[in-house]
């Protein structure tokens, strides 16, 4: 039973899209679209509950059966970042805003419901599937979707992010897919588990290195890792505020799991980080990315940049915990992707009340806001301490394990330096809390109009920070289930 | 391998990757957003041509099982050897995915040129500059 439900992960917001391209009626759409998502997110967490602890769920798509035929597999990787995408999802689905995208008008905005839908199929689908070149075709589904997602933003520059976006992606796609058919030459097979049994990596073995070069590249300008970050600032502060919620809670985190994915589970731990010693490129850019993209944070005046950037320091923070190659810090940067996904997935909810009733998130709009809406900036507080790290927050329960990490593998300075980093954090945190609350407005720019965002809003965003507390206190279901994904990958499976 | 020898066994090789870096280079160096678009088709059909490159078995044939009840097994054995169909069929997924993704960057690059009044490039940043 459990795995005929399993294919309906990705079917259904699959043929939903369509759906709603057809019905055409924007208050259908909309909770046609939040009941898919529910569906899916309830489907998730069956397969979690069912996996957790070892087990595995295979389906094979048409009856073929692997390695010729395509297959969805399910491990606990695969069904916690099931879990993720389908919650953050279904909490920024169910956030009501209140018309839709800017440039999209009333009579075309079911064909927005229809490509978030496609985003969604496709971001599970390069989590489920388990045949190489399928997860390519996933991987553009979802990301020709983000590129139209984006574009729909108010400002004429969300159009030329789009397109940025739109080039690098492709250029990443195109690295991706060349790195699939080295691997391809290499063993005749494109099943993952396949692969990675006939895979013998070697470093004289110039086609496999290519073939990891490729992937690794592809994937790390999809999951923007610095210094290939460029596309992401822009694109998170001009999309929708929606969208930079969704985007920012899941696409990068999907492409996480395919680079841990490639590293682990297809070349395997011992040729990456033993002989190959990757962690001496990526340790060193997963440090930089947490000081520059934080320090760049700092000094942004519109908070939607000042969260971009921060995205970009966080997935140093995730990279670093990949660059351990341990239980510990594999485990912590996997957790990583959920508490991140919590918290910045919540302040751009938040950024979205603000823009509704403030109409701008510009730093010296926010000039008291704080006693004007003090719920939505409540949330925004627990957000920011959880960026910071601060205990009993979620930010907190990830770098604890991050430095553990990084202390099992005897880097004392780079753990030193994550804790530096949370400084800076601090800064940019503070920066925004300190406009919010204690800063007067300008004359220029009275808030006595601005009232408390409507429930439809603030209800989303704050479920998202109480998650941030919630999963701050009890570990159980994040770390508990990010640990056994971390030893499953670092023992080659998935 | 010697140069002379990784020239003539791999020719095809370094072609493709010339290609490559033609597009890459229009994609960096052009400043034209349609010019961009046609850097990232050939960067892309690079790629595809990879596959392409990689299906041909040398004395193969079109994967075709010859003849049906008429023929017999004397003409469509088993000892015909075939050039491999899988990366063909793997290509017409990637030139799908290549056309959507051509047909989005000339639609923002129309969304671009109704909101910019240019598609160059840095025209439209300079216009940003300039409005903030």
């Amino acid at each position: 039973m459990i795995e005929k439900i399993l294919v309906l992960e990705v079917v259904l917001p699959l043929l939903a899209a369509p759906v709603c391209v057809l019905v055409r009626h924007p208050r259908f759409c909309r909770l046609f679209s939040l009941g898919v998502v529910a569906a899916c997110f309830a489907i998730a967490v069956a397969l979690l509950v069912e996996v957790r602890g070892g087990g595995v769920i295979s389906y094979e798509l048409g009856g073929w059966p692997p390695p010729l035929g395509i297959e969805y597999r399910v491990s606990t990787v695969n069904a916690y970042l099931l879990a993720l995408v389908t919650s953050m999802a279904l909490v920024v689905f169910s956030f009501d805003s209140r018309g839709g995208p800017p440039r999209v008008p009333e009579e075309r905005r079911h064909l927005y419901y229809a490509v978030f839908l496609l985003c969604i199929s496709g971001l599970l689908g390069i989590a489920i599937t388990g045949d190489a070149f399928n997860i390519f075709v996933f991987l553009e589904i979802s990301s020709l979707s983000s590129y139209i997602l984006v574009s729909l933003g108010g400002h004429r520059r969300a159009v030329m992010s789009a397109f940025y976006y739109l080039v690098m992606g492709t250029i990443g796609g195109v690295f991706f897919m060349l790195g699939v058919g080295l691997l391809y030459q290499a063993t005749g097979t494109l099943n993952l588990r396949d692969i990675a049994a006939r895979l013998e990596p070697s470093l004289d073995d110039r086609g496999t290195v290519l073939a990891l070069a490729l992937l690794v590249v592809g994937i790390s300008i999809k999951l923007a890792v610095f210094p290939l970050h460029h596309w992401l600032p822009n694109a998170y502060s001009f999309a929708p505020p929606k969208v930079s919620a969704f985007l920012a809670a899941t696409a990068t985190k999907v492409s996480f799991y395919l680079l841990a994915m490639v590293l682990f589970t297809i070349f395997g731990a011992p040729f990456v980080f033993e002989e190959l010693r990757l962690q001496a490129v990526l340790l060193p850019l997963s440090i930089l990315a947490m000081f520059l993209a934080s320090g760049a944070a700092i000094f942004q005046t519109d908070l939607r940049r000042l969260l971009a950037y921060s995205s970009v320091a966080q997935i140093g923070y995730m990279t670093l915990g990949l660059s351990t190659a341990n239980a510990t810090g594999l485990a912590g940067g996997l957790v990583h992707l959920f508490n991140h996904a919590v918290m910045k997935g919540g302040l751009f909810l938040v950024v979205a009340c603000l823009l509704y009733r403030v109409g701008s998130v510009h730093i010296d709009a926010l000039a008291g806001i704080g006693r004007r809406m003090p719920l939505t900036s409540a949330a925004l507080v627990i957000g920011g301490l959880s960026l910071i790290g601060v205990p009993g927050t979620v930010g907190f329960v990830s770098k604890w394990y991050l430095v553990s990490g990084v202390l099992e593998r005897g880097w004392t300075a780079a753990a030193v330096l994550i804790l530096l980093s949370s400084l800076l954090a601090l800064v940019y945190v503070g920066k925004v809390v300190e406009v919010l609350y204690f800063r007067k407005p300008a004359e220029t720019q009275p808030i006595d109009h601005v009232r408390e965002a409507p429930l439809g809003m603030l209800a989303p965003a704050w479920v998202l920070a109480a998650a941030a507390v919630f999963f701050g206190l009890t570990t159980d279901w994040t770390y508990g289930v990010a640990r056994e994904a971390a030893e499953l990958l670092l023992a080659g499976g998935i | 391998m010697n140069l002379p020898e990784a020239l003539s066994g791999l020719w095809a090789y370094w072609l493709l990757i010339a290609l490559m870096m033609v597009g890459l280079y229009i994609v960096i160096a052009r400043d034209n957003l349609i010019k961009k678009v046609m850097g990232l088709n050939i960067f892309q059909a690079a790629a595809i041509l990879f596959y392409v490159t990689m299906a041909k078995v040398e004395g193969g044939t079109a994967p075709i099982v010859p003849g049906g009840a008429d023929h017999g097994a004397g003409h469509g054995g088993h000892d015909v050897l075939y050039s491999n169909p899988l990366p063909h069929v793997l290509m017409l997924t990637a030139i799908v995915v290549g056309v959507a993704t051509t047909a989005l960057a000339l639609a923002l690059a129309v969304r671009i040129h109704g909101d910019y009044g240019t598609s160059e490039e840095d025209e439209a940043v300079a216009y940003d500059m300039g409005h903030g």
